[in-house]
């Protein structure tokens, strides 16, 4: 067990680790409260430990008893503290501990937990942890359910792995799952084995009998995959198993329908032989064939070509270049099949005959090979592939050097077609390969000269276009070629021209630089020939030409450039002088670049014998003294590689040798009086040495830093750069914020808000619309609702019509009636509250004496909601005294001003004369909002004409649904994402069956009804998301086939989650 | 082993990712664009494999995918695994999803995103394949909500 490793470390006096506790707690069955405080005294004790180990002990025994329900939020500090500690094992064990091991112990057997617990480690083993788990892990490897062996079999691999000693104890039960009766465990067993077989076959060859076994027993296929893939790693290995696999491979070729099975067993068929060094079986090079859609002759592989599969054929192509590695004849027999891949329109395909292709050229078909993927490099769509075939044809050709190539005018001229690709990465490519052929190939250089000439006089076609930045490189390689071999050129005063012209300013500087060089070296050659002549004036008018034309160099921005610039410039003009002199100078020039450059093997160096007496890796010089090299360092700003090597050195200097050398510099020194570098920053040494020499000595060390500083002071700029756009940042989001807050408070000053959360924003805007739709929303809005609704809307609007002549005599009568028929319609009432709210806001229609009523839930933080009426005055008579009353329950309350009491009525600040509306607004103070509400409330006012005034009573009921705290909030899909990512979230569903109707009609009504946004939508599935004034997140997954309609919903609250759902439920049962 | 299993749908937009080595966030970001740039390309009726990306894998990696309707489903593997396995290892994890969120669709991934983190990690752990078999792994799945259910329930 892991706490043993803990506990072996630990003194023993506190040697009570978890498994003792909870042994001990069983133990004490009567008295388990005092034996637990004992315990709990034991651990306050080791919590004072310094040891972290003891700490870590006395956490998980904590862990457990707050299992059992005892409070260890005393020792919060501790566990805090250990968990902080340096050592993740602790946590981990910790973590592990309390649900792996506990869970076992206490017969809780939950494999789940467990399982989690592994899994999760299978994320992040480390070897210490993997060090300490191994035993336990190992424990698991037999634990009775075969879900948590399987698991604990797949997780060693990930031990072995981080902690190798681990596997040497482990192995024999390793093997042992190998022949688990449960097939899981068996393919984890086989799963691991082979990944470890794969890093080292060799361990694992003593296994192959039992996999013989298995492979012949197996039906999974998956394991026989895995099997028979571990079989090809060890075939190489051991020739004799290759022959006893032929059978039951063949056997199952025969036998199998699983293709992926079917390809395997071919594939390590194929290895098997060629260890073997036969000649390949002709079945199964046929087998191949079969992948490659060709004539069959295995009677069960005939499937394969009828289905044709691109996969198979990607397969067998992969196949075919395991072959290739040791068997190239038998590939290229095929080759005409592969050459027919590159014509494929898979991508993958063409990439995979590619490879195949570069091990089956010869001299024979080299230059047929190549002409066809020309081919295909100019009908290529897409860079990357174009850019595979180029680098693959360049592979091909150049591969063993040069081995297959007879021609290499034919070479060359390749690579100049090559240029002329749009867009490719690899112009350093060709350009390195232009190069490498024309100093190799003597013979080549008059041809390679003059295609170098052709391409320079075309530079333009490479520069002009931007795509083509990267195939300018071959530039470099032209004119380095037509430098240096510059005796072939035919015409070289055209060359020399191009060389100079004006545009080539516009290359790189690298390749302006090998310009500038070259056109030297161009000029020279010119010159000799020129004055072989018997006309001076052309020899003068080259270098006329030349230091026309090399000012253009000397300004560039490019120091290298700069510099050959100015160098030629100065030297043409020199010759120049020479030349108006009559001087003849062409030879001594052409000294200046004589010599041929021969290429040198990479290996070259180590066939020159070393000279006898010659010990390469002895002093030459003494190694100079560590306060010398710290001496040259600082100056060293340009070379910087000098200062390492004599630091490198120094090292191997023994003190004596240094001392000895330090006593003869200084000896130097003091005889020298004109030796003022005198290096010692080192303080000893100008203790010692005369007063004279450490003068300028100290000078130099506080120069030294003021020089050197250079690239910090440019830091700093830009650290300060930085600091002030982070200032200027962050003043912007203050403005910014300053802005919101004033878009804010306007709003809210239209509405009495209080605190400016998130919510303040859109119910600003839902009043606006809500307020302003309002005359026409009445008749707009009912239909959209249920039935049942509008008609009990639409029936007391006739009502009234119909009545308003009438009550113009007997108003105390038709009063009454209509009370009768407003209470008729209370039930109607309450289902068109429930389900027609058009907004987040209740609404609440009512009609009395022919004033309507709407009420109007407005939210304005988490627990306020602001009810709107309005009363329109429908008869012909004043009303007045408007009180407007309702009974609080436990969870909401009416808001009534201060002083009055809880049953007291608002009064409405206004009158009504007839036909006139006004709205009044009451405020309500929620508790919770995870429950609907309904709250009864009454209205009194007083009726008064000409000669009297009846007082009149009406009674209501306010229905606040929970969609109703609802806020319609938009969501990106990525933050739905992150929210339901945080597993925060309860999850509910609900089915809706029989619902006729649109999807995108169902969508939009859940949004109408009950404020909800859609996230995302796909065909028939929806995202959807809300919140509600306290900031729950509703999310909803609709998804609806046929009629049904299933509806999952996640929120941070169930309560409310529930009822939300219930709602939705209603809103569609009446449909 | 296998490297990493990406789901996304024919914008690019990621469903589900899980990575078996450890990648800096940026870098998982950049895999799944590359991913989906190489994957995206490619027509109906080519092959389902794929030489690896720049960022992840090199030649001993291949992307292995297979798409439905609007999803890709990526898996990146070392040679050590059998391309045809792994195409039919894709086909049992989307049956299953299709057996457990009934008619499954792209936005179950993201709605009942633990779930389907459940379900991969009876098929994969830690890079291995840990089941094949949908019966076994849609009993154990669904014994683990049970169990989660009446947690919620009693606690």
């Amino acid at each position: 067990m892991a706490l043993k490793i803990v506990k072996g470390s630990i003194d023993r006096m506190f040697d009570k680790n978890l498994q003792d506790l909870v042994r001990g707690i069983r133990n004490h069955k009567e008295d388990e409260a005092k034996y637990i405080s004992t315990c709990i005294d034991e651990i306050k004790q080791e919590l004072k430990q310094d040891n972290i180990a003891v700490k870590a002990n006395a956490v998980c025994k904590l862990t457990y008893l707050q299992m059992l329900g005892y409070d260890v939020s005393w020792a919060a500090f501790n566990i805090v503290e250990v968990m902080s500690s340096s050592k993740f094992t602790y946590k981990v064990k910790i973590g592990l501990y309390a649900h792996v091991w506990i869970c076992q112990e206490i017969g809780y057997i939950s494999q789940y937990d467990t399982g989690v617990a592994l899994t999760g480690l299978s994320c992040f083993v480390t070897p210490d942890l993997a060090r300490d788990l191994a035993n336990d892990i190992m424990t698991l490897m037999s634990h009775t359910k075969p879900y948590i062996r399987k698991k604990a079999v797949l997780i060693m691999y990930k031990v072995f792995l981080k902690y190798p000693e681990s596997l040497r104890p482990a192995f024999p039960r390793l093997k042992e799952k190998l022949e688990d009766p449960d097939p899981g465990v068996q393919s984890a067993a086989v799963n691991v084995i082979c990944e470890l077989a794969r890093r080292n076959p060799k361990n694992y060859l003593s296994l192959a009998p039992l996999f013989f076994k298995l492979m012949t027993s197996s039906t999974n296929n998956w394991v026989l995959i895995k099997i028979i893939k571990l079989f090809g790693a060890l075939t190489p290995l051991e020739p004799r198993l290759g022959k006893k696999l032929i059978e039951p491979l063949t056997n199952l070729i025969h036998s199998t329908s699983a293709m992926s099975l079917l390809y395997e067993c071919v594939n390590t068929v194929i290895a098997g032989h060629d260890v073997n060094g036969s000649p390949f079986l002709p079945p199964f090079s046929l087998a191949l064939f079969l992948f490659l859609r060709f004539q069959l002759c295995v009677q069960k592989l005939r499937i394969l070509i009828e289905d044709s599969d691109q996969n198979l054929k990607y397969l067998g192509l992969l196949a075919m270049s395991k072959i290739l590695k040791t068997h190239p004849k038998s590939v290229q027999s095929h080759k005409d099949l592969i050459l027919q891949c590159l014509d494929d329109k898979d991508e993958s395909i063409r990439l995979r005959a590619l490879d195949l292709l570069y091990g089956m050229v010869s001299k024979k078909n080299l230059m047929e090979i190549v002409k066809k993927l020309m081919l295909h490099v100019d009908k290529a769509e897409g860079t990357t592939y174009r850019d595979e075939l180029l680098t693959k044809i360049i592979d091909i050709c150049s591969q063993s050097n040069y081995q297959y190539i007879t021609n290499f005018e034919w070479y060359i001229s390749i690579l100049v077609e090559l240029t002329r690709l749009e867009g490719t990465r690899h112009g350093h490519l060709i350009a390195s390969q232009m190069l490498d052929v024309a100093i190799r190939v003597k013979a080549i250089r008059v041809f390679a000269v003059a295609q170098m000439a052709t391409l320079l006089d075309n530079a333009h076609l490479m520069t002009g276009n931007v795509q083509r930045k990267g195939i300018c490189e071959v530039l470099y390689a032209a004119a380095w070629i037509c430098g240096e071999f510059s005796e072939h050129l035919e015409n070289p005063m055209q060359t020399l021209e191009a060389m100079l012209r004006p545009k080539v300013a516009t290359l790189p500087g690298h390749i302006q630089a090998v310009y500038v060089q070259n056109a030297a070296k161009l000029f020279a050659t010119l010159l000799k020939n020129q004055e072989g002549n018997t006309d001076r004036t052309a020899a003068q008018e080259t270098s006329q030409l030349m230091i026309d034309r090399l000012p253009l160099f000397v300004q560039s921005a490019n120091l290298e450039v700069q510099e050959r610039a100015s160098c030629i410039l100065q030297l043409v003009k020199y010759i120049q002088k020479l030349q108006q002199k009559d001087v003849e100078v062409a030879e001594e020039v052409i000294a200046l670049f004589a010599g041929e450059l021969n290429p040198v093997a990479p290996k070259a160096q180590k066939k020159v014998p070393v000279p006898e007496g010659l010990d390469l890796d002895a002093w030459i010089n003494e190694p100079p003294s560590e306060s010398e090299s710290e001496d040259e360092q600082p100056k060293a700003i340009f070379a910087k590689e000098e200062p390492k090597h004599s630091r490198a050195r120094h090292t191997e200097v023994d003190e004596k040798e240094l001392a000895k050398r330090r006593e003869a510099r200084k000896q130097e020194q003091a005889n020298n009086p004109f030796y003022i570098k005198a290096s010692p920053s080192s303080q000893k040494v100008y203790q010692e040495a005369p007063g004279v020499e450490h003068i300028p000595v100290v000078q130099i060390d506080l120069s030294v830093p003021l020089k050197v500083p250079g690239l910090p002071m440019s830091d700093q700029y830009v650290k300060l750069e930085e600091e002030r756009r982070q200032k200027e940042r962050v003043e912007k989001k203050k403005k910014e914020k300053k802005k919101r807050k004033e878009k804010r408070g306007g709003r809210g000053k239209k509405h009495d808000s209080g605190p400016e959360s998130e919510e303040d924003i859109t119910p600003a805007h839902m009043v606006d619309i809500v307020t302003e739709e309002m005359p026409l929303a009445d008749s707009e809005k009912l239909p959209v609702r249920s039935h049942r609704a509008a008609e009990a809307l639409k029936s007391p609007a006739e009502d009234g019509d119909a009545e308003s002549p009438a009550s113009q005599e007997p108003k105390k009568k038709s009063s009454k009636e209509k009370r009768e028929k407003k209470k008729d319609k209370d039930g109607d009432r309450k289902v068109s509250v429930k389900n027609g709210n058009p907004t987040r806001e209740t609404a609440l229609w009512m009609y009395i004496y022919g004033a309507e009523i709407d009420i109007q839930g407005n939210l304005q933080d988490g627990s306020q909601v602001v009810v709107s009426v309005i009363f329109e005055n429908k008869c012909d008579n004043f009303l007045k005294t408007m009180e407007f009353n309702v009974l609080d329950s436990l969870n909401s309350k009416l808001q009534r001003p201060e002083g009055s009491g809880p049953h007291d009525g608002l009064s409405v600040p206004f009158q009504l004369p007839p036909g006139v509306s006004n709205e009044a607004r009451f405020v309500f103070t929620m508790q919770s909002i995870v429950m609907p509400q309904k709250l009864k409330g009454t209205l009194t006012f007083i009726i008064k004409n000409e000669d009297s005034s009846t007082h009149e009573k009406l009674d209501f009921k306010l229905h606040f649904t929970c969609s109703s705290y609802l806020i319609t909030t938009p969501c990106y899909s990525d933050a739905f994402a992150k929210l339901l990512e945080s597993g925060d979230l309860k999850c509910s569903s609900v089915r809706l069956e029989g619902v006729n109707m649109p999807f995108h009609h169902l969508l939009a009504r859940i949004c109408f009804h009950h404020h909800f946004s859609v996230v995302e939508r796909i065909d028939s599935c929806a995202s959807m998301y809300s919140r509600s004034i306290q900031g729950h997140h509703v999310c909803l997954l609709v998804k609806t086939s046929g009629q049904t309609v299933s509806i999952d919903a996640k929120c941070d609250e169930p309560t409310l989650l529930g009822n939300v759902l219930d709602e939705i439920k209603q809103t569609f049962s009446q449909c | 082993m296998i490297k990493a299993i990406l789901i996304f749908n024919n914008h690019g937009k990621p469903r589900l990712s899980k990575f078996y080595e450890h990648y800096s966030e940026d870098t998982e970001q950049q895999i799944i664009r590359e991913t989906f740039h190489l994957v995206s390309k490619r027509d109906e009726n080519v092959c389902n494999f794929l030489e690896g990306g720049m960022l992840i894998g090199g030649s001993d990696y291949r992307l292995i995918y297979r798409h439905y309707a609007t999803l890709y489903f990526v898996f990146c593997v070392d040679s050590s695994e059998s391309e045809l396995g792994i195409l039919d290892l894709i086909q049992v994890f989307v049956e299953t999803l299709d057996k457990c969120f009934e008619n499954v669709c792209e936005l179950d991934l993201i709605f009942h995103v633990d779930k389907v983190h459940n379900i991969l990690a009876e098929m994969v752990m830690g890079g291995m394949v840990l089941e094949t078999n949908m019966n076994e792994i849609i009993t154990q799945v669904d014994s683990q909500n049970k169990m989660e259910k009446s947690e919620v329930l009693t606690g």
